[in-house]
């Protein structure tokens, strides 16, 4: 693949064992820091929370109302509201909510009568399957071709990029994803329709991640998992497509910047060949970056996207939470907020801890 | 020099991208015993029929259960029909009602249908207290009392009533999801605290009815079995999947495709463009829900009779039921939906600038301005810009102000809703529901919820009396006469404006026999329905 092949730099030199002692101080050390990563998640999460929860409370939805429908009498609703501990101060019932999560429990969603965790493992899987493929289409095309583009700066792979990318930054997703199951499964019939599968497959794959192309794929079920892929391809490819822009333009200004650095002129004047000058020393210097970019770009993915979502009636987060936050049900959007919020720092760990092995200083 | 890179890592990487063509699992049509539903089913929040209070989840509680009495999906119009009440008869001072129940009928788990499990279904809805319950405590039924009004005995049921009520009353009240029969003995086994297993009914089946539960994947999809021994006949389609489609073009994809049998929220553009495929056809079913204009009396304005007088004139009432809700509402200017025992068919408001701009002119009104909030929904906006236009020729300024459906509601209950555009769907069969909320405000002061509260619209004595005595009479003819007497009445002084009634198209394959949404009085129903091939 073309990303991995920097076969030309050199692999930091692994850190030297250190003696018994001293091992043990690292070791220590090496805890203390995963606590203080653990405190600071669980702060990061708490403030997220405690802003979410204000904010949904604040809004002028009333949940009752959701619950107890528009023609309910005054007893009924007052009865409603008390049950459902609305008529406690807001950090009362953010506390209770806080405590009922320690003990792990995440209420039910008014919205859709399902324990909140039934339904995240429903819909998060949906969502991380969808927007892993997505990413992973961005990625594949989106790097090379931000490479190429600022290797070949004005030449015609960079006039496609740009516009590509404007085209991908300016489209509303919405009418790109009507137009897409238009032709590729109205006319062409070439994949899918709206859904996660085919009815005639709904409930022959045993659950065990909630992705279908995973669990079809355990499950032994080609069928299934062709299926699957029929569906999922035209959305996470818009997706893809979506996450491509933005990935191939920011490629395209690290890698400028880097061709432009005077070792790259030495390197080229040493004789090395284009390719190794790119790929070889260019772009290991821009991995760094470009993995935060692709980071980010994941975790906006994971957030769902609520328009891809309608259109391709794929049971997400994103219309999961969007809908319970408009009926101020806040067992589901805080249970949602949980997830989106874990995924997001775990991306920033996890790219911190790709720093070390990519960034060729870092050692 | 060398070229900077090889095509190679695009060409590798955009034939990954483009793998899948071809990957196609489409099937021509769906499988012969099988009924797939495309529609807007994200409004359940409940399965309980002592909850469930949404059209998506009556919908569900519908197949899934029955009731004392049901309507026959294939001719509604003849109202109520025995169900699992097989007859019964009313006492001489037309207080108790007794049920005979049928024998030999099972639940989906097995035990028998029993006297005792109908009793403690309605006894459970009414203590529950949720918000259907009040259709059954109307009746003068409370917690408290209803283990005495209600009782079985053997095969039979009594139910009785604080006052002589109408038999059709009752009985139309009695087909509603609220009194639908749950198993008491498997319910039984769920109770958590005093729920009387709400919690668990919220996502589970207990029910007679000729479709079990099979899944209900919120958002997702609902999928029914068929009831092998259900008591009326195994069902033809052993299987009905309803799936969540939200997007009208993404339902008619499906159906052309033929991966799904049936739509049933097309936008009449949609509709429009299936029009000449033969394969597909469309079925109009005018459904209960009215579309209405409610002009608030506390709004100094809206409450001078001439300004209400001059409204009527204004609504384009032709021009809007040609245009943007075609197809979709019909004109119809009161408040009984067709289908309704006493609906009236009197359309006499009509479409006129000049007449609405002299009635303005003369009361000195020109220039006036009123701004109200209307939902974010495409048809009400679309109305509420067609009515600020003809208001604005005829010297009147509206202003509109978009808002969540949430927000408005909000406003609207607290009375603060100077002009509201919006749907009133009927609770249960029998006219007093509509009757009981747009002609009925017993105290305009003080705290209510009916639509005439509302609007702060202080019904005169003489039409709510005349609501009430509607029903206690025991003659169905007579009956429908006062309610056509009530609504000639409406239809000439309430400053509420019945302006259409819905009307749903539902989009088909062409094969699809006995269809029916449940018309205007019910939900929708699967038992009958078949697939010709």
């Amino acid at each position: 693949m073309a990303v991995t092949d920097t076969s030309g730099g050199q692999a930091p030199p692994p850190p030297s064992d250190p003696p018994g002692g001293a091992r043990l101080a690292a070791t220590r050390r090496r805890a203390k820091a995963f606590g203080g990563v653990l405190l600071s998640l669980a702060l990061t999460l708490l403030g997220l929370l405690l802003v979410t929860f204000v904010i949904g409370r604040v809004m002028p939805i009333d949940p009752v109302l959701k619950v107890v429908g528009e023609r309910a009498t005054p007893e009924q609703y007052e009865a409603a509201r008390q049950a459902m501990g609305l008529d406690q101060p807001i950090i009362v019932q953010f506390v209770t909510y806080i405590g009922d999560v320690l003990r792990g429990n995440f209420g039910r969603s008014i919205s859709t009568g399902h324990p909140v965790v039934e339904d995240l493992r429903r819909v998060f899987p949906a969502t991380l399957e969808l927007a892993t493929l997505g990413t992973l289409i961005g990625v594949l095309v989106g790097v090379p071709l931000g490479v190429v583009a600022a290797a070949r700066r004005g030449g015609w792979i960079d006039q496609i990029a740009r516009v590509a990318a404007l085209v991908g930054y300016s489209m509303p997703i919405f009418w790109l994803g009507l137009m897409g199951l238009l032709v590729f499964y109205g006319k062409l019939n070439w994949v899918g329709g709206p859904g996660r599968q085919d009815i005639l497959y709904d409930g022959m794959v045993p659950t065990v991640t909630g992705m279908l192309l995973i669990d079809s794929l355990v499950a032994g079920d080609w069928g299934a998992f062709r299926d699957a892929f029929s569906h999922i391809i035209l959305p996470a490819a818009l997706l893809g497509y979506f996450s491509l822009a933005y990935i191939s333009r920011m490629t395209r200004s690290f890698m400028l910047e880097q061709l432009s650095a005077e070792y790259i002129t030495t390197a080229r004047v040493k004789g090395l060949s284009e390719r190794r000058v790119v790929w070889g020393h260019a772009f290991r210097n821009i991995a760094v970056p470009l993995t935060t970019v692709i980071a980010l770009s994941f975790g906006g993915l994971l957030e769902g996207s609520v328009l891809t979502e309608i259109i391709f009636s794929w049971p997400g987060i994103g219309s999961y939470i969007t809908k319970a936050l408009l009926a101020g049900d806040m067992n589901a959007v805080l249970g949602g907020t949980i997830i989106v919020g874990v995924c997001f720092i775990g991306l920033n760990v996890l790219s911190d801890v790709l720093y070390r092995f990519l960034d060729p200083r870092a050692t | 020099m060398t070229r900077p890179f090889s095509a190679r890592a695009i060409l590798l990487a955009s034939a990954l991208a483009l793998a899948p063509a071809g990957l196609s699992a489409a099937w021509a049509e769906t499988p012969a015993d099988v009924l797939v539903v495309a529609a807007q089913i994200d409004d359940i929040i409940s399965l309980d029929p002592a909850q469930s209070f949404e059209f998506s989840g009556n919908d569900v509680d519908q197949n899934l259960y029955n009731r004392l009495v049901d309507f026959d999906p294939l001719n509604l119009e003849a109202g109520f029909q025995p169900s699992l009440a097989e007859k019964w008869e009313v006492s001489g001072d037309g207080l108790t009602i007794t049920f005979t129940l049928r024998e030999g009928v099972k639940f989906h788990s097995g035990n028998p249908v029993r006297a005792e499990d109908a009793a403690w279904s309605l006894q459970r809805a009414v203590k529950l207290d949720k918000s259907p319950a009040f259709i059954l405590t109307q009746f003068g039924l409370t917690p408290d009392n209803v283990e005495d009004k209600i009782k079985a005995d053997g095969n039979r049921l009594s139910i009785t009533l604080d006052k002589p009520y109408a038999q059709s009353f009752v009985l139309n009240c009695l087909t509603a999801n609220v009194a639908s029969v749950v198993d008491k003995e498997l319910v039984m086994q769920h109770v958590e605290g005093d729920d009387l297993g709400n919690t668990w009914l919220t996502t589970n089946d207990a029910g007679s009815g000729p479709y079990k539960l099979g899944t209900w994947k919120p958002n997702e999809a609902v999928q029914f079995v068929a009831f092998d021994d259900y008591w009326g006949g195994a069902p033809r389609l052993k299987r009905v999947i309803v799936k969540n489609v939200a997007e009208s073009s993404a339902q008619r994809l499906q159906l052309e495709q033929g991966d799904i049998d049936v739509a049933r929220n097309l936008t009449p553009s949609d509709i429009q463009g299936i029009a000449g495929k033969d394969t597909l056809k469309v079925l109009d079913e005018p459904r209960g829900r009215i579309l209405y204009m409610g002009l608030s009396q506390k709004d100094p304005l809206l409450s001078k009779p001439e300004v209400i007088e001059a409204m009527r004139h204004l609504v384009d009432f032709e021009g809007m039921a040609n245009s943007f809700l075609k197809g979709q509402w019909r004109i119809h200017q009161n408040f009984l939906p067709e289908g309704y025992l006493g609906a009236s068919q009197d359309n006499g408001w009509t479409y006129d600038i000049e007449a609405a701009k002299k009635i303005i002119a003369d009361a000195g009104l020109t220039g006036s301005s009123v701004t109200t909030k209307v939902r974010d929904i495409r048809e009400y906006l679309d109305v509420a810009q067609t009515l600020q236009a003809s208001m604005a020729q005829a010297g009147l300024t509206l202003n509109i102000e978009q808002m969540t459906g949430a927000q408005v509601l909000d406003a609207y209950r607290a009375r603060e809703v100077p002009i509201f555009l919006g749907e009133w769907g009927p609770d249960y069969s029998d006219p007093q529901t509509n009757a009981g909320t747009f002609a009925w405000n017993p105290d305009n002061e003080g705290k209510g919820s009916t639509l005439a509260w509302r609007n702060s619209y202080a019904v005169p004595q003489d039409i709510q009396d005349k609501v009430a005595a509607a029903t206690l009479e025991s003659d169905t003819d007579k009956r429908a006469q006062m309610y056509l007497d009530i609504q000639a009445e409406y239809h000439k002084s309430a400053p509420i404006l019945p302006l259409f009634q819905r009307v749903e198209q539902v989009a088909m394959q062409k094969g699809i026999e006995g269809w029916s949404g449940g018309g205007a009085v019910t939900s929708v129903m699967y038992h009958q329905v078949t697939k010709g091939q």
